[in-house]
């Protein structure tokens, strides 16, 4: 047992990265997240008051490199275990940026979690956002580009407002330490609430994600699923607990993502919809903030980032393989990639949250704690939305890229580590479905929930077979709206069309003007010549010639007029 | 490069069988209402048949909101990329805007 922060293996890790190849690396990378959860493992099991060392100072303020509960330690075991799987599932690129890169984002992620205070947790939270938009531009595509401007742009407002909140706190408060902060009239707790809601996906936010995820590489995209949106979870449950406002965010971030998921082309990007909605879920249960709901929330965290993960996987496999992911283009790959479409169906089944699969066991408890306390609307809202997810994540990704139509593309299995990655992840999916108590152990609160019985199993299967009888229905009428290659339009509009249209038109109005004013100026000035030039010209007044009698003449009169004055 | 093997979804007669095992889990799951008392917190929610319903009409006004959405939503693939990724801008702006003035100096210099 090694007392040592976790984020700081990766970093060396990441560092050595850059001078390693082929087996010496992928070594490394594979030990590096298998040794830290066995190390913080030992480190978690030792002290259940929590652990905390890493002292340091800056400016007067006592900084905390690492700290532990059972909150960040659940997020700390699930962010090895999600790089572990990450990094097996990319193990087969060779692009040192962004293998190095991934290391630093996954270390940032658990430098953030365990971080003991709000300076700490700020380094972290700018890192992240630093590291990980190099994944989005390793797919060196002019789309990569600019989603990743976009998406870097967003995160550093984020964190500047998480600087700026953090400020006017040390102010008022005198200590940074990381804990409960909640909603109050003071401008550093909304300040704080914003930057953690932008890196959550909150409505109107919610863009940096559909937008950047998408456009990642296959491999970076896993990534990308694992750590951010997540870290801002965790921040979420630990310093806003049971603020009611997030039950209402929560159950629109359920909701408004699963129209737009089943219009949607790309299949990454319906992934990335879903992935909100996920999200929606976790936000309600803190809102909540009962034990139940907290753990809910957190567990949920924990199994969406692996089968989350095992999608976005199974959706890398087939852009890797065919190198096409929109749901117009595929179809009756499972043909040729059987295991994928396998794996891909137990992700698609935990995310639906059918019994037996990791889903069932935690949406369940957001589920039932927003029925329990009164939250009865909330409550048929995440019913719709359970229902939603099991018709687009659940069916919609599988059934377009495996099934349907057969779009004859030519494929095959994707390389094996991108396969045994899928499997980990999967297996992980169906040993939390089937034997819960080894998650709920984790969870932060003390649990007496089960999640197995006769009405929950019953009403559950009728809700996800009801959905599914819609869909057959839906699709054998022909009603179901087909695959299109499109861009449906999102708030993203206001920031990549409105108001660049809004600034042209004004700059156009701008540069008229401009050139109005200038050609008026220079209309005069040539005026101002043109007025002058007439009196030099042959019978100008200035070209006329003069007799020197005049001139005579006028001397004289000079001094004639310096005599009076001089009598004066 | 299989060509020739027919697949399990290739023949139409799988799909029915397919499509008919599953109508049956449903009717049984329906019916399993009306045989299982379920323990219940919400007012509805006891109701027979809540949860199928619910989740039938639930995708059904779902698929037709979406569908509708697009009617005002939906734009061509390349509606962003021909902006953002446009060497230059567009050639109909670039007339109004990048266009040096012309400065006609000197008028009266033409006598000379």
């Amino acid at each position: 047992m090694l007392e040592i922060a976790p984020f700081i293996p990766f970093f060396i890790a990441a560092a050595l990265g850059l001078f390693l190849r082929g087996w010496a690396r992928a070594l490394l990378f594979i030990a590096v997240p298998i040794l830290g959860l066995i190390n913080l493992w030992q480190l978690g099991a030792g002290a259940d008051a929590g652990v905390e060392f890493g002292h340091y100072t800056v400016l007067d303020f006592n900084l905390l490199l690492f700290k532990t509960d059972k909150l960040s330690l659940l997020f700390g075991y699930l962010f090895h275990i999600a790089a572990l799987i990450a990094v097996i599932y990319a193990l087969h690129v060779r692009d040192t940026l962004q293998q190095v890169a991934s290391m630093l984002y996954a270390g940032s992620a658990l430098g953030a979690v365990f971080a003991g205070d709000l300076l700490t947790l700020f380094i972290f939270w700018e890192l992240l956002a630093l590291t990980s938009v190099f994944l989005v531009w390793a797919r060196r595509s002019g789309r990569a580009y600019m989603a990743g401007l976009r998406y870097f742009t967003l995160h550093i407002l984020s964190g500047l407002l998480l600087l700026g909140g953090i400020i006017i706190y040390s102010q008022t408060h005198g200590s940074l330490e990381f804990g409960q902060i909640g909603l109050n009239e003071s401008a550093y707790s909304w300040m704080i609430f914003l930057a953690f809601g932008i890196k959550c996906a909150f409505p109107f936010f919610h863009n940096w994600l559909t937008d950047a995820y998408p456009e990642s590489t296959p491999t970076g995209t896993v990534f990308l699923s694992a750590f951010t949106t997540k870290v801002a979870i965790y921040a979420l449950a630990r310093a806003y607990p049971g603020t009611e406002l997030l039950v209402y965010i929560g159950a629109t971030m359920a909701c408004f993502p699963i129209f737009f998921a089943v219009i949607e082309n790309d299949l990454r990007r319906v992934l990335a919809y879903s992935l909100i909605n996920q999200l929606g879920f976790m936000v309600v249960g803190i809102g909540i903030g009962t034990s139940l709901a907290i753990n809910g929330a957190v567990a949920h965290a924990f199994n969406d980032v692996i089968f989350k993960g095992l999608l976005f996987m199974s959706m890398g496999a087939v852009l890797h393989v065919t190198g096409k992911i929109n749901g117009s283009e595929l179809g009756g790959l499972y043909k040729k990639m059987p295991k994928t479409t396998v794996l891909c169906i137990i992700g698609a089944a935990s995310i639906s949250a059918f019994p037996l699969f990791s889903g069932f066991v935690s949406k369940s408890m957001v589920m039932s704690a927003a029925i329990k306390n009164g939250h009865d609307w909330v409550w048929l809202i995440l019913l719709f939305a359970s229902a939603g997810v099991f018709h687009h994540a659940g069916i919609k990704i599988p059934y377009f890229a495996f099934f349907a139509h057969d779009a004859k593309l030519p494929a095959r299995e994707p390389p094996v580590n991108m396969l045994i990655a899928m499997s980990i992840a999967a297996a992980l999916c169906l040993t939390v479905g089937i034997y819960p108590q080894a998650l709920y152990s984790l969870l932060p609160h003390e649990v007496a929930y089960t999640p197995y019985d006769v009405t929950h199993v019953l009403t559950q299967l009728q809700l996800l077979f009801f959905s599914a009888l819609a869909f057959v229905w839906l699709n054998l009428r022909h009603l179901y709206p087909p695959e299109l290659p499109s861009v449906n339009l999102d708030v993203e509009w206001i920031y990549r069309r409105l108001v660049p249209d809004v600034l042209r038109t004004l700059f156009n109005r701008l540069f008229a003007l401009d050139q109005r004013l200038r050609t008026a100026a220079v209309g005069g000035v040539a005026r101002l010549v043109e007025g002058v030039t007439v009196h030099h010209r042959a019978d100008g007044i200035m070209a006329r010639n003069w007799l020197t009698g005049s001139m005579v003449a006028g001397v004289v009169l000079l001094l004639g007029i310096y005599l009076i004055l001089g009598w004066l | 490069m299989n060509s020739e093997k027919t697949y399990f979804f290739d023949n139409p007669d799988n799909i029915r069988k397919v499509l008919r095992v599953f109508y049956a889990t449903c009717f049984v799951l329906f019916a399993l209402d009306f045989v299982i008392h379920r323990h219940t917190e919400y007012r509805w929610e006891g109701l027979p048949g809540f949860y199928p319903v619910y989740g039938f009409v639930g995708c059904v006004a779902l698929v037709v909101v979406a569908k509708w959405m697009r009617t005002f939503l939906m734009r061509p693939e390349d509606y962003y990329d021909k902006r953002e990724l446009a060497d230059d801008d567009e050639p109909d702006d670039i007339a109004s805007v990048d266009v040096p003035p012309t400065i006609h100096l000197g008028g009266g210099r033409d006598h000379a």
